[in-house]
């Protein structure tokens, strides 16, 4: 957004160089200038804060990647050797590993946010969409992360998720052989894997690249969902938001060194500290939490349909759970953003919320008859919400009257 | 900031699952008594003396069956574990003949740099000397055990902090051998009856007796009990240790880290302020 440009080169090195690579200038407009609209929440600083978690899985990352063996001989070993004998190894891992947990936390809180204050609807599409690539994104990478200690779990989800793609029609088998390099999970898979998983971050970090830049090309969304009028309704993002958003990091930190330092290991699963056997399979095998409403979904698809078999109709479901999201800025065609005004949307809002913890409870207990059947229920509603309850609510729901511009609501506010 | 009608909604959510676990909750739960242990919470680190009881159990005990590979003889003298003398461990290691091919004749005393000796050659070794069964190793195996709470208890242990599950299981386990399996119970032949393993049917025969092991009592302090429970605590304790021997620093550190960062939070929060003065938002 040039035309807020109030950059001048101040020295002659800085005209030289705003004449070649304009970057002075491009980080005043968006890092500095750029307007936001004034009554964003602290909900709005989980941004910053997934950009932060996302910088220290790579620094932990990188410096793990120095000293971990990505052999199935030695990998397990070679984590132990970093817990116990790198310098301040327990922590770097302990950071990675709570880190991936912190990192789905504020994304699932993110994404809750853009849902309840409609912030997928035009002119944020892309926006959208790229932000539930990027959540794709972080799922292969933590779930290939999640293989590299080479525990149990790490072994058995490895092969448990491979075999998912084993169920696609044709491709299936060719699909599986070339996700493990192999027919079982074994050395091969341990190395892709461990390439792949130095090597999504960084597209990740690029697809946040091109998130960002799809943000300021209409601007952040706000609590009231009404769009910006004119420069009342904002703030400059520095000093304002570089400040909130600063203060939204160091909270955010407190619960992350509470884990870190205090229970590292509560976030996973004690079968991880035996070494991955391919010969004996774990009681329960149980994905990381923040995998569990999917997981739930796929485990609650136990009955063929027509000509397609449970562990296809399975895979389709779970599958579609995730492209359904894709889809969502055209499934609520509601023309008001935010459900602060839409009282009908904010109820079935919460209903949702609801559904998708009781999802993730289910992912985590044993596969038995109730089990499946609220798996079943949780599941259906989960898809309902999207297909039927949304363009339903947008089309019979009256909403409550907007304020005229921001400005007018934050007055309103602290008149009241 | 966050509204009432958010709290509200939050409640409804926690309400809504313990909904769906009460329906859960009909599983087979063994219960396990929880112990109190000198390194849980927040300002916890081991008990130098249990640790040095315990690893006597290890060592006259267990370490004829278990092995523990990742353990180093050094580690028994580093700070934060035993802490043994650099005397003792030389001494300790010395004890041991540690397989080099490099050495005269292939094998030569141990020195303080060594991993413990693991007490067979190969797996099939140990699985012949113990009825086909594998005594694991001590390395981890602190951690790779816990405990299961019930619905909702489990949602304290995030608050808590609660990451003794394994000295706890473990305890638990060696307590818990009965001379008799309860009627209508196969036990297969070689086995044990134990309430707290899975399965309840265990090849370790019961390893810990009152009075097997002699605790030497230091001048001016009281004797420890020579029971299996107490033996039980202390082994747990070093297993702890085995498998965590970082745990004090890195709660000290925490400690340091959590206190900066509230402090830290706090400025943060009166700097935010200011700038924010005078702007309605």
């Amino acid at each position: 957004m040039s035309e807020h440009s109030t950059y001048t080169p101040g020295s002659g090195v800085e005209k030289w160089l705003d004449e070649r690579l304009p970057i002075i200038r491009f980080s005043k407009e968006h890092l500095m200038d750029f307007p936001t609209p004034k009554n964003l929440n602290y909900w709005w600083t989980f941004g910053a804060i997934l950009v932060m978690c996302l910088g220290i899985q790579i620094v932990t990352g990188v410096i793990l990647a120095m000293h971990y063996t990505p052999n199935i001989a030695m990998a397990f070993d070679s984590v132990e050797h970093i817990r116990r004998d790198v310098n301040g190894g327990r922590m770097i891992q302990s950071f990675h590993a709570v880190g991936a947990s912190m990192f789905f936390a504020a994304v699932y809180i993110h994404i809750f946010r853009g849902m309840y204050f409609g912030s997928y609807k035009a002119p944020r599409e892309i926006l959208w969409i790229l932000g539930v690539l990027i959540f794709v994104l972080m799922m292969a990478t933590a779930f290939m992360g999640y293989v590299l200690p080479w525990g149990q779990m790490s072994g058995w989800a490895a092969t448990v998720i491979t075999n998912i793609f084993a169920a696609i029609p044709i491709i299936g088998t060719p699909l599986l052989e070339l996700l493990r390099g192999g027919f079982s999970v074994g050395n091969p898979t341990l190395n892709r894997f461990f390439s792949l998983h130095y090597l999504l971050p960084f597209v990740i970090a690029a697809v946040v690249a091109l998130h960002i830049w799809a943000l300021h090309v209409p601007g952040n969304n706000n609590p009231t969902g009404v769009d910006v009028k004119d420069g009342r309704d904002t703030l400059p993002f520095h000093p304002y938001y570089t400040m909130k958003d600063a203060f939204g990091m160091v909270l955010f930190m407190i619960p992350f060194v509470w884990f870190a330092f205090f229970a590292p290991d509560i976030l996973g699963h004690p079968d991880n500290y035996i070494e991955f056997n391919s010969q004996v399979t774990p009681a329960h095998i149980v994905p990381e939490w923040y995998f569990l409403p999917f997981y739930a979904i796929l485990r609650a698809i136990d009955f063929n349909l027509l000509f397609i078999d449970s562990k296809l109709l399975g895979v389709i479901f779970f599958g579609g759970s995730i492209v359904i999201l894709f889809l969502l800025p055209w499934l609520d065609t509601s023309k008001v953003r935010s459900g602060n005004f839409r009282p009908m949307f904010k109820w079935f809002y919460w209903l949702f919320v609801v559904n998708f913890v009781a999802l993730t409870y289910l992912g985590a207990q044993p596969a038995d008859a109730t089990g499946v059947l609220f798996s079943k229920i949780c599941t259906a509603y989960y898809f309902i919400h999207f297909i039927v309850i949304l363009p339903v609510l947008s089309r019979i729901e009256k909403p409550r009257p907007l304020p005229t511009s921001i400005s007018e609501s934050v007055l309103a506010k602290s008149h009241a | 900031m966050f509204n009432t009608k958010t709290v509200l909604a939050t409640l409804a959510v926690l309400a809504g699952l313990s909904g769906v676990s009460a329906t859960q909750a009909a599983g087979e739960v063994v219960h396990i008594e929880k112990q109190s242990w000198s390194f849980a919470g927040i300002f916890g680190t081991y008990d130098q003396n249990q640790l040095q009881r315990g690893f006597q159990v290890f060592n006259e005990v267990c370490a004829s069956c278990h092995g523990a590979r990742l353990i180093a003889f050094r580690n028994l003298a580093e700070e934060g574990g035993p802490s043994f003398s650099e005397a003792q461990i030389k001494a300790l290691a010395a004890e041991y003949e540690i397989a080099d091919a490099t050495a005269d004749g292939g094998v030569r005393p141990g020195v303080a740099a060594d991993r413990w000796p693991s007490p067979f050659e190969t797996e099939q070794d140990a699985r012949d000397a113990n009825g086909g069964s594998l005594p694991p190793d001590f390395s981890v195996l602190a951690k790779a055990r816990g405990v299961h709470d019930a619905f909702p208890f489990w949602v304290f242990n995030y608050f808590t902090g609660y990451s003794e599950g394994g000295p706890d299981y473990i305890h638990g386990l060696l307590t818990s051998y009965e001379d008799e399996a309860p009627e209508g119970f196969e036990l297969p032949e070689g086995k044990y009856y134990n309430h707290v393993f899975p399965g309840n049917a265990i090849g370790m025969a019961p390893p810990l007796s009152d009075g097997q092991i002699t605790y030497e009592v230091a001048e001016g302090q009281t004797a420890v009990p020579e029971t299996v429970d107490q033996y039980s605590t202390d082994v747990a304790a070093f297993m702890m240790w085995m498998a965590e021997p970082h745990l004090s620093g890195r709660k000290q550190t925490g400690f340091v880290v959590l206190l900066f960062l509230v402090v830290f939070a706090g400025l943060m929060y009166g700097t935010k302020r200011k700038i924010w003065a005078g702007i309605e938002h």
